[in-house]
């Protein structure tokens, strides 16, 4: 068991995501302290790919500045442990299979066990190829995360029933990025995860301001916001940890 | 062949966003309906051969069989189908199979722009609409393609991420399908991506190996001795290869681009310089670093410069049942020119690399040996490219 769930026990979660090393671990660290100083209450660490094929041009550009600025799995752990010194709240990762998979599955959840981080969202493996890292994150203690699409349908109750730490709700069709508009049923998605299992479920994609926010919380436990932020880093690049911090705050107190 | 699951021994499965999974379960239903379905069978022969032009032409290459004094060599022609390129024979099936489903508009990625043609012209054909995604740097290498499409109807949109190649144009027409399903089908243009892709380009492709082994055995009474591709992704080769897995004698042999060599950088030869990983939907071997991040590829052909290998393959060489080997881009063009001058046959450059090899192993081999090389597609498209290589500008 993971300390996922105590991200969830203070009320409705605020659930920031960010690029590690865009554009540095230094400026990333200081975002993060900023973050959970103002209320984030579980932090999405996402692990840079060169390929994110479920990223919209925002994240997919983060992604390049961190690799581009020699960021590399093995630094990012370092770069948590480090952070786990005084960062106290739940961490997940955010990555793609291949980096999880050329690390070594064993390998990289050791070191998630090591350094604290809780659970592992990897949107390119679906239900059908969970077997691939589930039994080394259960050794480890590593929550994988359900990802749940608008277009999931009758697969949600089979999702439901296996997920742990949290359901990861996708709000809309295609890829992350800010939307002015989510049609999704998110309500309705929910009840039925609600019928078999008791898990949190937090809605992300496309979330980027506080009465989305605040909408989007009220049918869920939870609100991920992506792009958003990393829109704020890529203007305000090593100087991001005060407007990241400040959007932080109004965003948890829009979540109810 | 174990391909349950979509599977091919560790290889192959379907590693993508949770948003398009019915979308693969609907089209592996639908797939298994149809291909036993007589009337969809009838409809897509009748579209192979009164559209496309089948079968292709086994061709023996006397004069060029002669000047390389060993193995007899034939030429299987792919390069004379309709849009002039293999590329046809998957996307005729794929496109009526999504009108039978129902869809209204196909995406597709493309390289050298030879499946993006086969796309929008299946589209125009079948009253489509098609959007073709091209990596921006090969818009630049292949315009005359790009105009193709364009001229069928087709939008195309250049990919400016990443490489700006067709491993862009990939991840860029996955994007765009996992924004709208309902009426879209991807029709994936080699033998990778997420199950069942993999198999339907192969069985649609296979119609390549069922007819240059009817052919060889009416003209030469045996099978050949070895049977030649190029290799991007993999789908005319497993198409050359298919009918022959059984057949042990038969040396199957699958031609990488090289680039500049296998010891540089700049190369594309995933299954000799790549590793096992996961990446647009399949696990296979691909090109990447140490912490699995996609390597930039290259090769001087649009159409193989693609980081990864269709799942099959790579079982075919794990298993040792295929070989896979280097073709440098300097040995491709030499060939290109070879074949052009000794057969007034312009490959296309793909294909190139599939005669290079040819010219190496076939003066090794007996007078009485017979090697089937598969001429992918034909050449005009690539002209002004190795007109540049050799440092002549023909147009602009």
């Amino acid at each position: 068991m993971s300390d996922i769930a105590s991200a969830f026990s203070r009320g409705k979660a605020f659930i920031p995501f960010i690029t590690c090393g865009d554009p540095d671990l230094e400026t990333t660290g200081r975002i993060v302290r900023e973050m959970a100083a103002k209320g984030a209450d579980l932090i999405e660490l996402g692990i840079p790919f060169s390929d994110p094929t479920a990223e919209g041009p925002v994240i997919q550009a983060a992604n390049i500045r961190a690799l581009s600025g020699g960021v590399t799995t093995d630094k990012i752990f370092d770069f948590v442990a480090e952070l786990r010194r005084d960062v106290k709240i739940p961490l997940v990762f955010m990555t793609y299979a291949n980096v999880v998979f050329s690390y070594d599955p064993e390998r990289f959840m050791a070191r998630c066990c090591e350094t604290g981080v809780g659970g592992i969202i990897i949107p390119d493996l679906p239900f059908e190829e969970k077997d691939e890292f589930q039994p080394v994150c259960r050794q480890y203690g590593v929550d994988l995360i359900s990802l749940i699409a608008p277009t999931s349908a009758d697969r949600i109750a089979m999702i439901a029933k296996e997920a742990e730490g949290f359901i990861y709700i996708v709000s809309s069709l295609g890829v992350t990025g800010m939307r002015s508009e989510i049609t999704t049923d998110i309500s309705a998605i929910v009840s039925v995860i609600r019928e078999n299992m008791s898990v949190p479920c937090a809605v992300g994609f496309g979330i980027s301001t506080p009465e989305q926010a605040a909408k989007m919380s009220s049918f869920a436990d939870g609100v991920i916001v992506g792009s958003a932020i990393v829109k704020q880093i890529a203007e305000h690049g090593r100087d991001s940890a005060a407007p990241v911090g400040e959007f932080t705050a109004k965003m948890k107190a829009a979540v109810i | 062949m174990s391909d349950k699951k979509g599977r091919f021994g560790v290889h192959g499965g379907q590693y993508i966003p949770e948003t398009l999974m019915n979308a693969v379960i609907e089209l592996e239903k639908e797939y298994e309906h149809y291909r036993n379905d007589p009337d969809f069978v009838r409809e897509l022969d009748d579209l192979l051969s009164r559209y496309a032009g089948r079968p292709s032409l086994l061709y023996y290459a006397d004069k060029l069989t002669k000047t390389l004094g060993g193995a007899k060599i034939y030429l299987k022609r792919e390069d004379l189908n309709h849009t002039g390129s293999h590329k046809i024979n998957n996307v005729l099936g794929q496109a009526l199979l999504a009108k039978k489903m129902g869809k209204t508009r196909l995406i597709a990625e493309t390289g050298a722009g030879q499946h993006g043609v086969a796309t929008a012209t299946a589209a125009a054909l079948l009253g489509m609409e098609c959007v073709v995604f091209m990596g921006e740097e090969d818009t630049k290498r292949q315009a005359l393609n790009v105009y193709r499409m364009r001229l069928l109807g087709a939008k195309v949109v250049p990919v400016t991420s990443g490489t700006a190649t067709l491993k862009d144009a990939v991840s860029e027409a996955m994007r765009e399908w996992t924004t709208r399903i309902d009426d879209t089908h991807y029709c994936l243009g080699s033998v990778m991506g997420p199950h069942p892709f993999p198999t339907i380009v192969r069985d649609f492709q296979a119609v390549i190996s069922k007819e240059a082994r009817e052919q060889i055995l009416e003209y030469e009474g045996r099978l050949p001795d070895a049977v030649i591709a190029c290799v991007g992704g993999g789908s005319n080769a497993i198409g050359s290869f298919y009918n022959f897995i059984g057949d042990e004698g038969v040396r199957l042999i699958g031609c990488e681009a090289a680039g500049r060599g296998i010891d540089t950088f700049e190369t594309a030869a995933t299954v000799n310089t790549g590793r096992l990983g996961i990446f647009h939907g399949m696990k296979s071997y691909f090109c990447q670093d140490e912490f699995g991040q996609i390597a930039p590829v290259y090769s001087i052909s649009a159409g193989l410069d693609y980081p990864g290998v269709g799942p099959e393959h790579a079982y075919l060489h794990d298993i040792g049942r295929a070989e896979y080997v280097p073709v440098t881009d300097d040995e491709a063009v030499d060939a290109f020119e070879f074949l052009s001058r000794t057969e007034g046959i312009i490959p296309a450059i793909e294909s190139a690399h599939a005669i290079a090899y040819a010219m190496k192993l076939a003066p090794t081999m007996d007078k009485d040996k017979i090697i089937i090389v598969t001429v992918s597609g034909r050449g005009d498209k690539d002209c002004a490219a190795i007109a540049r290589y050799r440092g002549e500008d023909i147009y602009e």
